[in-house]
């Protein structure tokens, strides 16, 4: 697909949540702004990092493109088509295709059903046919045994389950996965792992994805285009060997010079 | 050279098992030393501090080893005497300071309490003491933090709170665990920088547990590397950094992300290193149950 032809294009993007802290005892609560304006686009096959301080908007802003969230104004195109203001009914047919990854593993699976189970359940839901054959290439993919069919996820150690977290989303083919987080939880060998993991899959199936996740370090390993969140603004938006020479915005070098490099003379430190 | 606090030889095992947790643990911490203990998740690295302090978990049970603070053997003491020892001379900065602060009790009840209950301070004095530690963790408002409940307060102002009321009773020795964890990397350096100030001010030994070897080349001037329990190496940081020992923290180094060096960090630990390790570690328990 050409550079005019972005999987998403994201034109003034904004999103405001009642906010319950304030609520009033009677009518509704007021609404709190969490994005503003947001310019962007997603290119077919390319991996998107989305940096930010905690409550910078990152994760609404990934919830909204798979539209878990409904934007308040502004456009979500996915290939060519405005999805901001679909209906569940309407989006139905687009869920396969949109997937997600989820930050605790522990959490986002359910750990009274075993793992063949996890990954079928979605297949089934979608009436996708040869569920077996897919959950077991699913497997494969993620490069775990097929014997773990038959585990429940407390059977598992944070790397793999993170694993299944991703067996489950690539099983359905999805054309574009939204990984909010999904390393953070984990050491920093098993993180080493799922990244490597997820830069193959990325390769061999021609995913599209948006990564999520507060840590540059791992950004610049995965990522060609970044865009840096601040109070839901976008306050750099740029390939990632840019950002990394020369990053345009004050709030960037800040977050780089904060991240403690495994090296006692650190400047600034 | 004898240190302020020192593990000799510590094993701890799941009760009534042989399953070692610790693996002959040794450790020398000096008055105004910072010692790292870095290891993945499961390592043992928590333990060490929780045996310190005695508060841990009932399914663990210390099977040999000795424990001294400020020369006392802790163990050899009867279990209210540890505690006051314990209390005046040690304290604890907790990871996740919405959990570690009561949610519905202000900020100034929670710095107080240990002053009056455990140290016998005088409400009054306990409550000025409690502003002036405020202020020295640079909170620029203390009356209104003193009298906020915790889910008013940021992540980074809870932590500074917390740190505050480790350093309440003037402790001479302070284990930190994974204080910086669950904060933004902003945040978590300005932490840092504070724990940082207020252990060199007070000279305090501190225990810095944390799984991530960035922050103990900041904040930490030896320090351990822990695998399934054992301390597999032990050094200087800045020779550490420069030529790691063991292979497994040289992996481990490798494995750390460093976003100036995209293509040979964040490695995976690779599997032969891993078998290298464990394979030390049962050589060693057959050792230990021989003896």
């Amino acid at each position: 697909m050409s550079d005019d032809n972005p999987m998403f294009r994201v034109r003034q993007l904004s999103v405001a949540l009642p906010d319950f802290a304030n609520k009033p005892p009677f009518g509704r609560p007021p609404l709190i702004r969490i994005l503003n304006g947001l310019d962007f686009e997603i290119q077919a096959g390319s991996v998107l990092g989305v940096v930010g301080g905690s409550g910078s908007g990152k994760s609404t802003l990934g919830r909204t493109l798979v539209r878990l969230l409904k934007p308040s104004s502004g456009l979500i195109e996915f290939e060519g088509a405005d999805i901001g203001q679909l209906d569940e009914e309407q989006m139905r047919p687009l869920r396969r295709r949109l997937q997600m990854i989820f930050q605790d593993p522990m959490s986002s699976l359910n750990p009274r059903r075993r793992v063949k189970e996890i990954i079928a359940d979605p297949l089934r839901i979608h009436g996708l046919d040869r569920i077996d054959a897919r959950v077991d290439e699913a497997l494969d993919h993620v490069g775990l045994p097929r014997s773990f069919r038959q585990r429940y996820p407390h059977e598992l150690s944070g790397g793999q389950r993170q694993r299944i977290g991703i067996a489950r989303a690539i099983a359905m083919r999805p054309d574009f996965i939204l990984a909010d987080e999904i390393v953070s939880g984990l050491d920093v060998s098993s993180q080493a792992q799922v990244l490597n993991l997820l830069e193959d899959l990325v390769r061999e199936l021609g995913l599209t994805v948006a990564f999520i996740s507060h840590d540059l370090s791992v950004i610049r390993r995965l990522c060609s285009q970044v865009l840096v969140l601040n109070r839901g603004s976008i306050v750099e938006y740029s390939p990632v060997e840019e950002l990394f020479a020369a990053p345009k915005s004050e709030y960037t070098r800040e977050l780089l010079d904060s991240i403690p490099l495994p090296d006692p003379d650190q400047p600034g430190w | 050279m004898t240190g302020f606090l020192e593990i000799d030889n510590l094993s701890a095992v799941i009760r009534g098992s042989q399953d070692r947790i610790l693996r002959s643990v040794s450790l020398q911490v000096n008055t105004g030393e910072v010692h790292g203990l870095v290891g993945e998740s499961g390592a043992g690295k928590s333990m060490i501090g929780k045996a310190v302090l005695g508060i841990l978990p009932g399914a663990i049970e210390i099977v040999e080893g000795q424990v001294r603070l400020d020369g006392e053997d802790l163990f050899a003491l009867h279990l209210n005497e540890r505690r006051r020892l314990i209390g005046t001379k040690a304290a604890l900065i907790p990871q996740d300071p919405l959990t570690a602060l009561n949610p519905s009790r202000r900020i100034r009840a929670q710095i107080t309490d240990r002053l009056v209950d455990v140290l016998g301070w005088t409400k009054h004095d306990a409550a000025n003491r409690a502003a002036e530690l405020l202020e020295e963790v640079h909170i620029s408002d203390p009356a209104r933090v003193l009298a906020s409940y915790p889910h008013e307060l940021s992540g980074g102002m809870r932590q500074r709170v917390l740190i505050a009321s480790a350093f309440a009773a003037n402790p001479q020795l302070v284990i930190a665990d994974e204080p910086t964890t669950a904060l933004d990397v902003t945040v978590q350096k300005q932490i840092l920088r504070l724990i940082r100030e207020l252990q060199q001010r007070h000279g305090t030994a501190m225990l810095f547990v944390t799984h991530d070897l960035g922050v103990v080349s900041k904040i930490c001037q030896r320090l351990s590397v822990l695998f399934a329990g054992k301390v597999v190496e032990q050094a200087e940081v800045a020779q550490f950094y420069r030529s790691p020992r063991h292979d497994y923290s040289r992996a481990l180094l490798v494995a750390t992300p460093k976003y100036t060096e995209p293509l040979t960090s964040l490695m995976p630990v690779d599997e032969s290193v891993i078998s290298a390790v464990s394979v030390e570690i049962e050589a060693a328990d057959r050792e230990w149950r021989g003896v």
